[in-house]
C-alpha cells in the first residue's frame, strides 16, 4: 500500500498538521512533512478525526435484505465517516448464537467498508425469558462484547440482573433498550400535548426512565457496568447523572435525531418521523444536548434503522419505527452541538469515536491521531452546506427525516486502516 | 371554504357558522316531498370505510344522494393496520376511477390527513372519523343541534354558541368526538367542561381550550348541554375504572342527575348508547335527549359540508342552469 499525505488538516479541530499514513498505520504527524512517494490530499480547512464508531446500527442482514445488507449498510457507514459499526442483534434469525454473529462478522470482513462488530442478543429470540449463549458468542470468531435485545427491553428484572452479572466473566456489557412494555402498549408517539391532540397512543417518558432507574440500581447492586441505548428524555438524563455521581458504572448514548427533532414533527402524520423511542419535546432535546456536552451522555449512536419505502408510505399507525442515520449523523452533531458552541471537534471525536470504541472495546478504533496508531481516520469539510437528498444515500433505504433540510458539514474521506473507503465524498 | 375537512380545529368561526346556516337550508329540503337537490349531479363520491360504522356511512350516503351525487361505497374489512390493505393503493385506485371526493373513516389517527396531503389523490377528503383523533362532521352536527335547541332554528341563523356551557362526559381519552367538539365549540364561543375519571383524560389535556372536572354533579347544574360519550365495557379490563357499576354511579347520567340540570338544558349522545353504563334508559328516552335529532341533523350537516366543499367550486354557469 502506498503512502498518503493528508496535508494541513486541523487534527481534532486544533492547529493544522500534516498526517502521513504508511500502509495501515499513521507514520508521522507534524508540519511540512515530505510528500515524497505519497499521494497528497490537500486538506486545508478540514477537520481530521479518528474514524467514527457507531455502537448502535441495524444492518438488517440476515433476514431483511430488502431494507439493508451488511454491504450496503457498511457503505453507508463509510459515507458517513464511520470505520466501525456495532450491528444490532434483532435480525432474522436473531443474532443469539455463535453461528449468526460469526456470519455477520464474516459478511463485514467481506464487505470491507468498515469493521463490523456484531452485538449478541441477551435472551434467546429477544424474548426476554432465557439467556442466550452469551459466553459462546464472546468466544466465537466474532468476539462479542456488547449484548442487547434492542428493539425490545429486557424487562424482567431477574433476567436483567443475571445478564449484568454473567457478562462480567468476560468483560461484556449489556446495552439496554429502556422501554417498560406495559406502559407502552399501543404507543405511537411521545405522550404529551401533541399526542393528546393527535389522538395517537402515548409513549410516556416514565416508561424509559423507570427502566433506567431500575437498571442503574441493579448495576450498582451486582457491581456490573450497564449501557443505556438511545436515551431520549430530560428525566433519563437526571437519572444517569445521579447514577454517575454515585459511582455507578453506567454509560449512555443519544441519537442524532433526538438531538434535533421534536414531537411537533408528528403533526404531519408523516411516518418518517416515527421512531422508537419517539421524538420528545424541545425541553428534552435541550437537556440531551447539555448532557452530551457535559459528558453525562457518553456517546452519539445512530440507531440507523433502515426500512423499505412501503413501510413508511402509509398511515402512521401502520408504519415501521426507525430512521436511517449513518450518513447524516456527523452533520446533525455539527449542527446541534458544534455550531451551538456546546462541543468542540475534540469533543465530537470523543463522543463519536473514542468513547464508543472504549465502551464496545473496538480494538484499533477511537485511537489518538498520532504516529504508530492504526490509520482509521475521517476527514470532514465543516464549511460545506448542503441539502439532504436521500437519493444520494449509499444505504439501501431512504427513510431519513432530514430530506430537504440544509445541514452543515460533509465527510470527504474515510480511511480504514490506511485504505480509503471514501474519497472526495465518493465510495472507493 | 377549505379544500378538505380533516379536523374541526381547521374551521374558523365564520366557516363553521356558514356550514350550520347551510345545513338549515338543507334541512328544509328534507321537509319537502322530493328530498333531492341537483347540486352534485354527475359527481362521484366514494365512502371509503376502513372501519365499520353503518350509522355514519348511511348518514353520508343519504346526504350524497339528496345532493344527486353518484355514490360508491368501499368497505375495507379487517384491520387497517394489516399489510396488503394499503391506504395508498386504495387511494390511487379511486383516483384512477375519477372520484370527485372521498369520505374516509379509518381506525388509524391521521389517515385522512395522510390521504389529503401525501399526493396519492387529488380529490377533496372528508374525515368521517379517524382513530382517536377527529370526527369533524359529528362536532358540526352536535353544534347544529345545540344551536337549534339553545338559540333557535331561525334565531340561530348567523349565530354561534357564545356563552353556552357544554359538559362532555366520559371516555375523553379514546374519543375523537370529544376532541372535535372541544375544538369546534371553543371556536364557536361555547365554554366546554370535560368530565371523566382521571384515567380517561389524556395527558396533555391542560393545553386544550376547556376545563376538566372529575366531579359530574358539580358541573351539571351549570350546563346548557350535557354530552354523554360512549364508554366501552372493555376499558375496565385495562383498569381505566374498577367496575361498570362504579363508573355509572360516578359518571353515568340517570333521572336524578338529569333533574338537577337547568330546565332548558339538553342531553346529547353521539350514539350508539350503552344503556345502563353512561346513560339510563329513562334519560335516553326522555324528550330532553336529542339523540334522534342528532341523527337527522347529521344528514343536513353532511349535505352542507359536501355542498360547500364540492358544489361551491362549480362554475357559475352550471349553477345558473340549475336555477
Ligand atoms: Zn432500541
Amino acid at each position: 500500500m502506498s503512502k498518503i499525505l493528508i496535508r494541513g488538516a486541523k487534527v481534532l479541530g486544533a492547529e493544522a498538521r500534516d498526517v502521513l499514513v504508511d500502509g495501515e498505520v499513521i507514520e508521522a504527524v507534524g508540519t511540512d512533512l515530505s510528500a515524497e512517494g505519497a499521494q497528497v490530499i490537500e486538506a486545508e480547512g478540514r477537520i481530521l478525526l479518528p474514524g467514527l464508531v457507531d455502537l448502535h446500527t441495524h444492518l438488517r442482514e440476515p433476514g431483511r435484505e430488502d431494507s439493508e445488507t451488511v454491504l450496503t449498510g457498511t457503505r453507508a457507514a463509510a459515507s458517513g465517516g464511520y470505520t466501525a459499526v456495532f450491528a444490532m442483534a434483532n435480525t432474522f434469525p436473531v443474532a443469539d448464537t455463535a453461528g449468526v454473529v460469526e456470519q455477520v462478522y464474516r459478511l463485514g470482513k467481506e464487505a470491507g467498508y468498515c469493521d463490523v462488530q456484531p452485538i449478541g442478543a441477551v435472551t434467546v429470540g429477544l424474548e426476554g425469558r432465557k439467556l442466550a449463549e452469551l459466553g459462546a458468542m464472546h468466544d466465537s470468531a466474532a468476539g462479542v462484547t456488547v449484548f442487547s435485545d434492542d428493539g425490545k427491553c429486557v424487562d424482567d428484572a431477574v433476567i436483567m440482573r443475571r445478564a449484568l452479572e454473567y457478562v462480567k466473566a468476560f468483560g461484556g456489557v449489556v446495552a439496554q433498550h429502556a422501554q417498560e412494555p406495559r406502559l407502552t402498549e399501543g404507543a405511537q408517539m411521545n405522550e404529551g400535548v401533541v399526542s393528546a391532540e393527535l389522538g395517537l397512543g402515548g409513549w410516556p417518558a416514565v416508561a424509559e426512565e423507570s427502566i433506567i432507574a431500575r437498571d442503574v440500581l441493579l448495576a450498582e447492586h451486582v457491581g456490573s457496568r450497564v449501557h443505556i441505548c438511545h436515551l431520549s428524555t430530560a428525566g433519563s438524563v437526571e437519572i444517569v447523572r445521579w447514577a454517575k455521581s454515585r459511582g455507578i458504572d453506567v454509560t449512555a448514548e443519544v441519537t442524532p435525531h433526538h438531538l434535533l427533532l421534536t414531537d411537533e414533527m408528528v403533526r404531519s402524520y408523516n411516518p418518517v418521523y416515527k421512531v422508537n423511542p419517539p421524538l420528545r419535546t424541545e425541553r428534552d432535546v435541550m437537556a440531551l444536548r447539555e448532557a452530551l456536552a457535559d459528558g453525562t451522555i457518553d456517546i452519539v449512536a445512530t440507531d440507523h434503522a433502515p426500512h423499505p419505502h412501503e413501510d413508511k408510505d402509509c398511515e402512521w399507525a401502520a408504519a415501521a419505527m426507525g430512521m436511517v442515520g449513518l450518513e447524516t449523523a456527523l452533520s446533525v452533531v455539527q449542527h446541534t452541538m458544534v455550531e451551538t458552541g456546546l462541543l468542540d471537534w475534540a469533543g465530537v471525536a470523543d463522543r463519536m469515536s473514542v468513547a464508543p470504541a472504549r465502551i464496545g472495546q473496538a480494538r484499533g478504533h477511537g485511537r489518538p491521531v498520532s504516529a504508530g496508531e492504526p490509520a482509521n481516520l475521517t476527514l470532514v469539510d465543516p464549511a460545506y452546506r448542503g441539502v439532504v437528498d436521500p437519493a444520494d444515500f449509499a444505504s439501501r433505504s431512504r427513510n431519513t427525516p432530514y430530506e430537504g433540510r440544509e445541514l452543515p458539514g460533509r465527510v470527504t474521506h474515510t480511511f480504514l486502516r490506511g485504505r480509503a473507503t471514501l474519497v472526495d465524498g465518493k465510495l472507493a | 371554504m377549505m379544500r378538505h375537512l380533516i379536523s374541526a380545529a381547521d374551521l374558523t368561526r365564520d366557516d363553521a357558522v356558514q356550514i350550520l346556516d347551510t345545513a338549515e337550508e338543507m334541512a328544509r329540503v328534507a321537509d319537502r316531498p322530493i328530498k333531492k337537490l341537483p347540486t352534485l349531479r354527475g359527481r362521484t363520491i366514494c365512502n371509503l370505510f376502513f372501519e365499520d360504522s353503518t350509522r355514519t356511512r348511511i348518514s353520508f350516503e343519504a346526504a350524497e344522494k339528496r345532493l344527486s351525487a353518484d355514490v360508491i361505497n368501499f368497505a375495507a374489512k379487517g384491520s387497517s393496520v394489516s399489510k396488503g390493505e394499503s391506504l395508498k393503493d386504495t387511494a390511487q385506485t379511486l383516483e384512477a376511477m375519477g372520484v370527485d371526493a372521498v369520505v374516509i373513516r379509518h381506525g388509524a389517527s391521521g389517515a385522512p390527513y395522510r390521504l389529503a396531503t401525501s399526493g396519492w389523490i387529488d380529490a377533496p377528503v372528508i374525515n368521517a372519523g379517524d382513530g382517536t383523533h377527529q370526527h369533524p362532521t359529528q362536532a358540526l352536527l352536535d353544534a347544529f343541534t345545540m344551536r337549534r335547541r339553545l338559540v333557535g332554528r331561525d334565531a340561530g341563523l348567523g349565530q354561534d354558541l357564545a356563552g353556552k356551557r357544554v359538559t362532555i362526559v366520559g371516555d375523553v381519552l379514546h374519543s375523537r368526538v370529544a376532541r372535535s367538539n372541544v375544538d369546534l365549540l371553543h371556536t364557536l364561543g361555547a365554554e366546554v367542561t370535560l368530565v371523566a375519571p382521571p384515567t380517561l383524560v389524556p395527558v396533555g389535556v391542560e393545553h386544550w381550550p376547556c376545563e376538566v372536572s372529575y366531579d359530574l354533579d358539580s358541573v351539571l347544574t351549570k350546563s346548557d348541554a350535557v354530552m354523554m360519550l360512549r364508554v366501552q365495557r372493555e376499558r375496565m379490563n385495562a383498569a381505566f375504572f374498577p367496575t361498570e357499576r362504579e363508573y355509572s354511579r360516578r359518571y353515568g347520567l340517570d333521572g336524578d342527575r338529569m333533574a338537577r340540570m337547568p330546565e332548558h338544558a339538553i342531553v346529547m349522545h353521539p350514539g350508539p348508547m350503552v344503556r345502563g353504563m353512561e346513560i339510563t334508559a329513562e334519560v335516553a328516552d326522555s324528550d330532553r335527549c336529542t339523540v334522534v335529532e342528532q341523527v337527522a341533523n347529521g344528514v343536513s350537516i353532511r349535505m352542507a359540508v359536501l355542498y360547500l366543499l364540492l358544489g361551491g367550486n362549480e362554475s357559475q354557469s352550471t349553477r345558473t342552469e340549475e336555477k
